[in-house]
C-alpha cells in the first residue's frame, strides 16, 4: 500500500552547485519536481540572496511562485536562522529576536510556505512569545531536533513541555534523520584517512561507534593509540553524533510536521550506508506521519576536497530508495537532458 | 566547507595601491557582515596587516572594523566579494601563493570557526 508520506528535497542537497552558479533555483526545482519529489524546502538565506539583512525584492518572491506552479511543486520550509550573534560581544535582546522571528515568519508566509524552520538552539521562550503571530499568518514554527540532540535531551523535552503549556498549535518539531546514525559513515572515514589517520585507528573508531562505546572512553583510547589530530578529530565526532533510536519520534508524532532526510552518501544500489531508513519509514508510518521527508545531502562537505559532489544523482538515488520504502509503483527518474 | 572555491581562480590583480581577489564566504549560507569577525590575507607568506584590507560588495566598500557594525549589508552565499590587500607597488608579474582566512561568529556554534584556503594563482603581466 502507498503510505501518506511525501517526499520532498531541501536545496540545500545542491548547495555546492548552487555556490558555483552551476545550477539556478529553477535547475534545483525542475530535477526535484522530475523526481517526484514535490515537497520544496529552502534555507531562505541560500536561495535568496538579500535575505534577511538586505530584504528580497517582490519580483524574487513573483518569481518563485512562478517556478512552484510551473513544476507543479509545493512550498514546504523556509529555515531560517536568526543570528542571535549578530552584535559583536552581546546577545541580540529577547524582544529583537521574537521581532526578527516574526521577520521571517512574513517571509515564509510570502512564500506560501506551511512551516519556518528554528534551529535548536533558539530558546523555547522566544518561540512561544512568536507563536500567536504565526497562528495568524498560517505559519507553523518547527525546531530542528538535530543531533547531538535528540528527544530524549532534557533540552527537548523541556521545549515539548513549553510547546504544550503553550497550547498554540504553531509550535512544532522537525527531525533530522540524520540524529539516527547507525553506523559510522564510509565517507567521514575516508575523508579523515586523507587526513592522515592510520588505517587500524580508522578500523578501531568504526567498530567502537558500532559497539555504541561511550566518546569520551573511544577519546581516549584513540591517544593511547598515539592519535593526534586528525585521530582526536575522527573520534570526536562520536561527542556529536549517535545512534539514537527512530522510535523515540513516536511520543512526538502529533508535534512533527516535516522531516529532515539528512544523509551522507547513498551508494550505487540506493543504500545509505550508515542511516537505517528502513527502520526510520517503518517508525514513521506507523505513527501516522503524513507529512514530507526532505532530501538533505550532506556528503558534500565530506567529500568536496577530493572530488566534485553530484549532489543531483545523490538526490536521485535517495529519492529512489524513498520511493521504494514508501510503497510507490513508479521509479523516480530524472528526465534525459535535452 | 567549501574551503577550495574561497579563492576565485583567475581573480589576482594589481590595483591602484595594492592587490585584489574575488573571494567567496565558506558556508551553505550568507551573513551579515557584522558576523565576519576576520578576513586574513597572506601574500607569499606575508600577511597583510588587518587595517589594510578591504571589502567590497555590490558597490560598496568597507574596512573589516566597519564591517563589524554593519547590519544593512550582506556577504550573499557564493557571492564574489572583491578582497583588496592595500600594499604599495601592489604584486611582481608571474604566480603568487594566495591564502585568504575567514573568521565567522555563527550563532548556533558553540565555537567561531576559521576557514581558510591557499591558492596559487597567475598575474597576468
Amino acid at each position: 500500500m502507498t503510505s501518506q508520506i511525501k517526499r520532498g528535497v531541501s536545496l540545500y542537497s545542491y548547495q555546492n552547485e548552487t555556490f558555483q552558479g552551476k545550477m539556478t533555483l529553477e535547475d534545483c526545482i525542475r530535477v526535484s519536481a522530475e523526481l517526484g519529489a514535490r515537497g520544496i524546502e529552502i534555507i531562505g538565506e541560500q536561495s535568496f540572496w538579500g535575505w534577511p539583512e538586505v530584504g528580497v525584492a517582490q519580483a524574487d518572491i513573483d518569481n518563485w511562485h512562478a517556478l512552484i506552479k510551473k513544476y507543479d511543486c509545493v512550498p514546504v520550509s523556509h529555515d531560517y536562522m536568526l543570528d542571535y550573534k549578530r552584535y559583536k560581544g552581546r546577545p541580540m535582546p529577547f524582544e529583537e529576536q521574537v521581532a526578527s522571528v516574526k521577520k521571517d515568519i512574513d517571509f515564509g508566509a510570502a512564500l506560501g510556505m506551511p512551516f519556518i524552520r528554528s534551529l535548536v538552539s533558539i530558546a523555547p521562550e522566544v518561540l512561544v512569545a512568536a507563536a500567536p503571530y504565526a497562528e495568524e499568518k498560517g505559519i507553523k514554527l518547527l525546531t530542528e531536533v538535530h543531533a547531538p540532540l535528540h528527544f530524549d535531551h532534557p533540552w527537548i523535552i523541556r521545549m515539548a513541555e513549553m510547546f504544550q503549556k503553550s497550547g498554540s498549535p504553531a509550535l512544532g518539531f522537525l527531525p533530522d534523520m540524520g540524529m539516527f546514525l547507525d553506523k559510522f559513515p564510509p565517507v567521514w572515514r575516508a575523508k579523515f584517512e586523507r587526513l592522515g589517520v592510520p588505517a587500524h585507528i580508522a578500523d578501531y573508531i568504526v567498530k567502537a561507534y558500532e559497539d555504541r562505546v561511550l566518546s569520551e572512553y573511544v577519546i581516549l583510547e584513540v591517544q593511547n593509540m598515539g592519535g593526534v589530530g586528525p585521530a582526536i578529530a575522527m573520534a570526536e565526532t562520536l561527542r556529536h553524533n549517535a545512534a539514537f533510536e527512530p522510535k523515540r519520534m513516536l511520543d512526538y508524532m502529533g508535534m512533527i510536521h516535516n522531516i529532515h532526510g539528512k544523509f551522507y552518501e547513498m551508494t550505487a544500489d540506493y543504500v545509505e550506508p550508515s542511516i537505517p531508513y528502513d527502520r526510520i519509514v517503518e517508525v514513521l508510518k506507523q505513527g501516522g506521519y503524513n507529512g514530507y521527508i526532505c532530501s538533505e545531502y550532506e556528503g558534500n562537505r565530506w567529500i568536496e576536497d577530493a572530488e566534485e559532489p553530484d549532489s543531483v544523482e545523490q538526490v536521485r538515488r535517495q529519492q529512489v530508495m524513498l520511493a521504494r520504502l514508501l510503497g510507490e509503483p513508479e521509479t523516480p527518474a530524472l528526465k534525459a537532458a535535452a | 566547507m567549501m574551503d577550495k572555491l574561497m579563492i576565485v581562480e583567475g581573480s589576482l590583480e594589481n590595483v591602484d595601491g595594492g592587490f585584489a581577489f574575488l573571494g567567496r564566504l565558506p558556508y551553505y549560507r550568507g551573513l551579515g557582515l557584522s558576523m565576519i569577525e576576520d578576513i586574513q590575507v597572506t601574500i607569499d607568506g606575508e600577511v597583510i596587516p588587518r587595517e589594510n584590507v578591504r571589502f567590497s560588495v555590490r558597490g560598496k566598500t568597507y574596512t573589516l572594523d566597519e564591517m563589524e557594525t554593519v547590519y544593512d549589508d550582506r556577504w550573499n552565499f557564493g557571492e564574489k566579494a572583491l578582497i583588496t590587500a592595500l600594499k604599495p607597488g601592489g604584486l611582481a608579474p608571474g604566480a603568487h601563493k594566495l591564502e585568504m582566512a575567514v573568521r565567522n561568529r555563527v550563532s548556533y556554534l558553540p565555537f567561531v570557526p576559521t576557514t581558510k584556503c591557499v591558492k596559487e594563482l597567475a598575474l597576468a603581466a
